[in-house]
């Protein structure tokens, strides 16, 4: 059994004990503990079930590489699936399941599918479910879907909140072992502004645990040197608990920080996204263990043998009594050391290399532990625990030779440099055959801006797997990267480190090397996809010769883990059943980011009311307190009505529009844009930008525009008004200001440079009030100052003065048919003076209206809005705007586009009015069916709906719609399809429902 | 002019740095050609302040001036002497090709103080806010989250942010969160 | 994730203060121009392996527009330069000879 031994741990605290739940039991670790470490002090070796065939699952490894031990965190709004043990710092209260398990974790229903495993291999999924075709959505699909995905999806919003920070600097460094601690502390030393990254919770990485002497004294000692040195830099920057995820372009980096993980949780940012723009960037990211491919190795108790040492000398905790260790390099002799010392079994040491090992080798014969060399596992005998394994001669087919009892199984298959930082922008790889795996090729970095490289990779990232050669590799490169800086390296030579040397590794990427398929097929090389060894060969078997096709189909390397321990043993499989070499089957791409991160840290700030910007106009307060319900208008909130003592939201809508009608409404308008456009060219500008002529507009006069794309479809429209000779102030739509603003800036910027214009966006400058109604200048007049008067300002007429106090620009304009004035207040006034128009207008019951009432008026005059009648397709002459197309100008922007055969085809559809032979209001956006069907055999169009409403005045559902040949057919009846199989008919009729004659606007 | 509120009218939060809105601010917007001399010594008669070199910005009691583009300056003054400060531009530069324009309404300001203002401003803004690289006398144009903004350093602990008036409620808050005691940094 | 040097500010900007704006050193055609010609520059794009020129506006920052001559294969930057130009000024033109000896596009090289 796994258990908590009475001394050792130098990661913990034993005076401090920690309470944690886990699947409902109460249980004890210690301060310092992964929920790993202390799942295994308290004997809790299973920690959840295979992902296809439910087999149990114990830990394997240590650090963020586990591919087991996947847990649910917390609950509620903190809730977290697919955590992993080894890099869940423990805290009093933590709460975990695990996973892909049911009934319970001990009796799973599931594991059926084992027993199954035979009928299930690579591509089962793709093979079966094809046939037939009804049974895919009925029977297959909710099958799989209930048997896929691992963890459960939160149900609840988070509650957590998450931050980002901006950081540059001259370097960062990524990985806080020996490696990286050297190398900041040369650049440091150098006087660059250095950034340190650590993923996990300690300086040091595994020289301590490997027993690493560094210039004499232990590895704890330097290390702690070394990380005092570096705080005492003011140009350098630690962090612990954030990890290098991902390396971009142009030096851009991602380190991900785990603020509160380790802590109950909080209202602080639970995780903060470091974007990092480095000039370069070192990683030190040290090497993973692979796991040894023999048959049985996915029972629990079988680990990696270096992550086996780790919990035994970082957290006090052993795997079992008596430990085998099997391995095909001289490093888990160190974890046989590690136990003997500890006081624990070591029965057996078997060693594929026909030779064995070196010095440590003779180090455990001296103490007396067995070792078998040129022998290896043919099979681990177990269910949910390791109870033997069973000896054979590596070279041969797996004939037993001996069968050995003991609880745990510590393997070794080699090192793999972590070269993703390095992969994840484009640095290639080569293999290197004597270690047996893939490490940078510095000769091709990724290279960023100024086409030269950005990264290197340095200590066992770099393949340099001995302490000593971490050092010096990190030194001397760090010197390099310092130079590449334009700085002076300071320190003249590298820590080092004694120890004893190494026997050369061998590759083993099949136990024993003869394996026949029964062996194979309980061999697993993903833990999490549950890919074993023989659905690999099947994948080459069957054609899947590209290592990312057999990736795909196998989905070995697709689980959250990313394949950190599979890949490389996979794609030696693959090049062995391809009879290729390694390097030539090649890797699969390497993306970010290296190790899952939370999607909260990606969004940062933006959640909840902070995920966009809202733009509130000065009089939003008032809205706030007076029933607006709110609608989004680009950034802005829009009022779409504003509801009074329990109304629906149609009933003040129609309130509204009779109101305005009736007597006096008022509207904000602020989110109108305002753009003034100043120069002695700014006529000549205006009129390239506008379909209509706008040079010859004469101050203190306003006309509507049109404004299109350079390929000839409306943009935006709205009320230019002239200030003076050469000052104009160009109204937008809401939500257009700065996009028209932009494009305004884009053709004086890039076309016309040479033309003297000056523009500026002063959309926020002012609070815009539509006063509208037939009492709209009672209102005005009875608030005093300028002259409002028909006679001195007349329709389509601006003037500035004086409104009731306040200073005031007015314009005579309506987009209601109403008499109407909107009016321009210096926006810290805004509030003030629509106030002041709600006392004065108590008389007449004035009207707060909507977003909603704004369309239902227009369109019941059949004015066009943007968004509604155009939509990127539509031209001004297909609503009828001839008018507003200049003839007198050369040029305008869309011009020459609308004189495209496409532009001026006469089956164009055109704009009409719709009424509904019932009375009734259309759906929106409803089509028009004509005779017979198009090539794909669909009924044929013949019109849309583009607006549609019911109107109060009326007291009918109106519309606005483009139709084929429109203007030709009035009165004419045509039909709209509903959903439910029913129609609408509607006739066709002139766009303008209410007041033809105009007579309202103009008193 | 009593009636003049700004947009969050004052409002403030003491986090580890603390925010507070600055009330009403006067800006004008003035585009014309900067190396002109005649626009420099408008500008100078009117605040006081020489035209500041490219993305500069300098101040003298209630009045400053700070470089926005090539051709745009800001010039801040007492809100209550922006119209007049447009009327005077407008003088000065007649004949010029310019546009001078009140903006006073149209942003908000913030002030950040606290020894940790830069980290603060470093986790809203793409800027590399280190002392070496961001000093007193700058202006930086840029986003705050997703806000157009700009600021500058008032002092060594002190900021000003200012952004559009509609958006003072979404800055504000971004800083909020950001100012929340026990998310400091802790880096410059 | 890009850095671009603004050649009117300075600034080296984050590419999310800025607003791409597609090819460079498109010719206007408008009224008069065929129906060919007006294709030509209304839909018609360069797409190379390796060196392009780009518009970028220094959206969130001084607000002008640049060009930038960049390798869509490597993210090199050759150079950025200011937008008032038919053609890239020789010394970015160089620049890039340095670089991609033999270069060429559209009808520069």
């Amino acid at each position: 059994m796994s258990t908590r031994l009475s001394r050792g741990g130098r990661l913990i605290d034993r005076s401090k004990s920690v309470g944690f739940d886990f699947n409902g039991r109460r249980l004890k670790g210690f301060a310092g503990d992964t929920l790993a470490s202390a799942l295994l002090g308290n004997d809790q070796m299973l920690v959840g079930r295979s992902f296809k065939y439910h087999r149990p699952r114990g830990i394997v490894a240590a650090g963020p590489e586990e591919p087991n031990a996947l847990m649910n965190l917390g609950k509620d709004g903190h809730f977290e699936p697919n955590a992993r043990a080894t890099t869940t710092e423990l805290f009093d209260g933590l709460t975990a399941t695990s996973q892909n398990h049911w009934p319970s974790l001990e009796m799973d229903v599931g594991v059926v599918n084992n027993y199954a495993a035979r009928f299930m291999p690579a591509g089962f999924y793709y093979k079966t479910f094809i046939h037939p075709r009804a049974a895919w959505k009925h029977l297959f699909e909710p099958f799989i879907r209930k048997a896929a995905g691992l963890g459960k999806a939160p149900k609840g919003r988070d509650a957590d909140t998450y931050e980002h920070f901006y950081l540059f600097a001259d370097l960062l460094i990524v990985g806080g072992g020996v490696a990286g601690l050297q190398a900041a502390k040369a650049a440091g030393e150098a006087g660059l502004s250095v950034v340190l990254l650590e993923q996990s919770a300690q300086w040091g990485g595994r020289a301590p645990v490997d027993g690493a002497v560094i210039d004499g004294a232990d590895a704890d000692v330097w290390i702690k040197d070394a990380v005092q040195a570096l705080e005492n830099m003011k140009n350098v920057t630690l962090r612990l608990r954030c990890m290098g995820a991902g390396v971009y372009d142009h030096g851009y980096a991602l380190g991900y920080e785990r603020v509160t993980d380790h802590l109950a949780p909080s209202t602080l940012p639970r995780h903060r996204l470091w974007r990092i723009r480095a000039k370069q960037i070192i990683t030190a990211t040290g090497a993973l263990e692979r796991p040894l491919s023999f048959a049985g190795n996915d029972i629990p108790g079988v680990m990696l043998a270096a992550s086996l040492r780790d919990y035994l000398v970082n957290y006090g905790v052993s795997a079992g009594d008596r430990t085998v260790v099997v391995t095909n390099n001289d490093d888990a002799y160190r974890t046989a050391l590690a136990l003997k010392e500890a006081g624990l079994e070591v029965p057996l040491i078997l060693d594929a290399r026909p030779a064995g090992g070196g010095a440590l080798m003779e180090a455990c014969i001296a103490q007396g532990i067995r070792v078998e060399t040129g022998k290896g596992i043919s099979s681990v005998k177990g269910g949910k625990r390791v109870e033997s394994v069973t000896i054979c001669a590596q070279a041969g087919e797996g004939a037993p030779l001996e069968e050995v009892k003991c609880d745990a199984v510590a393997m070794s298959g080699g090192w793999s440099p972590v070269v993703h930082l390095w992969s994840h922008c484009g640095g290639k790889l080569i293999w290197d055959d004597a270690q047996a795996h893939f490490k940078p090729d510095h000769a091709r970095p990724p290279l960023g801006a100024d086409g030269e490289g950005f990264v290197s990779v340095v200590g066992a990232a770099n393949g340099e797997l001995s302490t000593g050669d971490c050092l010096s590799d990190a030194h001397q490169r760090a010197q390099t990267v310092i130079k590449a800086l334009g700085a002076t390296p300071k320190r003249k030579a590298a820590a080092t480190a004694a120890e004893e040397p190494m026997a050369p590794m061998a590759a083993v990427w099949k136990m024993p090397q003869g394996a026949g398929y029964k062996l194979r097929s309980k061999t697993w090389l993903d833990y999490q996809n549950d890919v074993k060894v023989s659905d690999v060969q099947l994948a080459a078997q069957e054609g899947f010769e590209s290592v990312e096709h057999t990736k795909r189909y196998t989905t070995l390397g697709m689980a959250t883990d990313q394949g950190k321990l599979s890949n490389i043993n996979g794609l030696a499989i693959l090049a062995d059943s391809l009879n290729d070499e390694i390097p030539k089957v090649g890797t699969t791409t390497f993306r970010p980011p290296y190790h899952p991160i939370s999607m909260g840290s990606i969004a940062g700030e933006a959640s909840r009311e902070l995920f966009q910007p809202v733009d509130k106009t000065p009089l939003h307060g008032w809205g706030e307190d007076n029933g607006a319900e709110w609608e989004p208008v680009g950034h802005w909130r829009r009022a779409y009505c504003y509801k009074r003592n329990g109304e629906s939201t149609e009933e003040a809508v129609n309130r509204e529009v009779k109101a305005v009608r009736d007597s006096l409404g008022l509207l904000d308008a602020s989110t109108l844009g305002k753009i003034i456009v100043k120069g002695p060219d700014a006529g000549k500008f205006l009129d390239m930008m506008y379909t209509n002529m706008m040079s010859n507009l004469k101050p203190g006069k306003c006309r509507y525009g049109l404004m299109c794309s350079e390929n000839g479809f409306l943009s935006d429209d709205g009320v230019v008004a002239r200030l003076d000779a050469d000052t104009w102030l160009c109204h937008t739509t809401t939500g257009g200001a700065s996009r028209i603003h932009a494009h305004m800036e884009e053709w004086l910027q890039t076309e016309w440079w040479d033309w003297k214009v000056y523009t500026a966006n002063v959309t926020e400058q002012y609070a815009q009030i539509a006063v509208v109604g037939p009492n709209a200048r009672k209102v005005l007049e009875k608030l005093g100052g300028m002259d409002v008067s028909k006679e001195a300002l007349g329709f389509m007429e601006w003037a500035e003065g004086q409104i009731g106090g306040f200073d005031a620009r007015v314009f005579r304009i309506s987009f209601s048919g109403e008499l109407s004035y909107e009016i321009a207040v210096p926006a810290s006034q805004g509030r003030a003076f629509w106030d002041a128009l709600h006392t004065a207008g108590e008389e007449f019951n004035v009207t707060a209206y909507g977003t909603e009432c704004l369309h239902i008026l227009r369109a019941e005059k059949g004015f066009i809005m943007i968004g509604d009648e155009t939509d990127g397709t539509v031209i001004p002459q297909d609503l009828g705007l001839h008018w507003a197309l200049s003839k007198k100008k050369d040029d305008y922007l869309g011009k020459r586009a609308q004189q495209r055969d496409h532009m001026t085809d006469p089956r164009r559809w055109k704009l009409v009015g719709l009424e509904t032979v019932d009375g009734s209001v259309i759906p929106d956006g409803a089509y028009a069916v004509a005779e017979g069907t198009n090539e794909n055999g669909q009924r044929e169009t013949q019109g849309r709906v583009t607006s549609t409403y019911y109107s109060a005045n009326l007291e009918r559902g109106i519309a606005m719609g483009l139709v084929l040949n429109g203007p030709d057919r009035m009165g004419e009846v045509i039909s709209f399809p509903l959903l439910d199989g029913s129609d609408v008919k509607a006739k066709i009729v002139d766009p303008v429902f209410y007041d033809k004659d105009g007579e309202k606007q103009n008193v | 002019m009593s009636n003049a509120v700004s947009a969050l009218q004052g409002v403030s939060y003491d986090g580890y740095v603390k925010v507070t809105e600055q009330g009403l601010r006067g800006m004008i917007t003035l585009r014309g050609d900067l190396a002109s001399a005649k626009l420099k010594t408008a500008v100078s008669k009117l605040s006081g302040v020489k035209v500041p070199a490219v993305n500069a910005c300098a101040f003298k009691g209630a009045y400053g001036v700070a470089w926005m583009s090539p051709d745009e300056l800001l010039i801040l003054c007492p809100y209550d002497a922006a119209e007049a400060g447009v009327a005077q531009l407008s003088k000065a530069l007649k004949g010029q090709h310019f546009l001078a324009a009140n903006v006073s309404d149209a942003r908000a300001v913030f002030q950040i103080e606290g020894a940790q203002v830069r980290e603060v401003l470093a986790k809203l803004a793409p800027v590399d806010l280190s002392e070496g690289a961001f000093q007193l006398g700058q202006l930086r144009r840029t986003r705050i989250a997703q806000a157009p903004a700009a600021f500058w350093l008032k002092d060594a602990g002190t900021a000003e942010v200012i952004c559009f008036r509609s958006q003072a409620d979404y800055v504000f808050e971004l800083f909020k969160r950001a100012a929340m005691p026990g998310a400091e940094v802790g880096v410059f | 994730m890009l850095i671009l040097t603004c050649p009117y500010c300075g600034i080296d900007a984050d590419e999310t203060e800025l607003a791409a704006g597609g090819q460079a050193h498109i010719k206007r055609e408008t009224v008069g121009a065929s129906d060919d010609a007006f294709e030509e520059y209304m839909f018609m794009r360069e797409n190379p392996k390796g060196v392009h020129f780009e518009r970028w506006r220094h959206a969130n920052g001084c607000g002008k527009w640049f060009h930038a001559a960049r390798c869509t294969m490597t993210l090199e930057v050759f150079g950025t330069y200011e937008a008032q130009t038919y053609e890239p000024p020789a010394e970015i033109r160089a620049a890039i000879s340095a670089k991609r000896p033999g270069w060429s596009w559209g009808s520069f090289s």
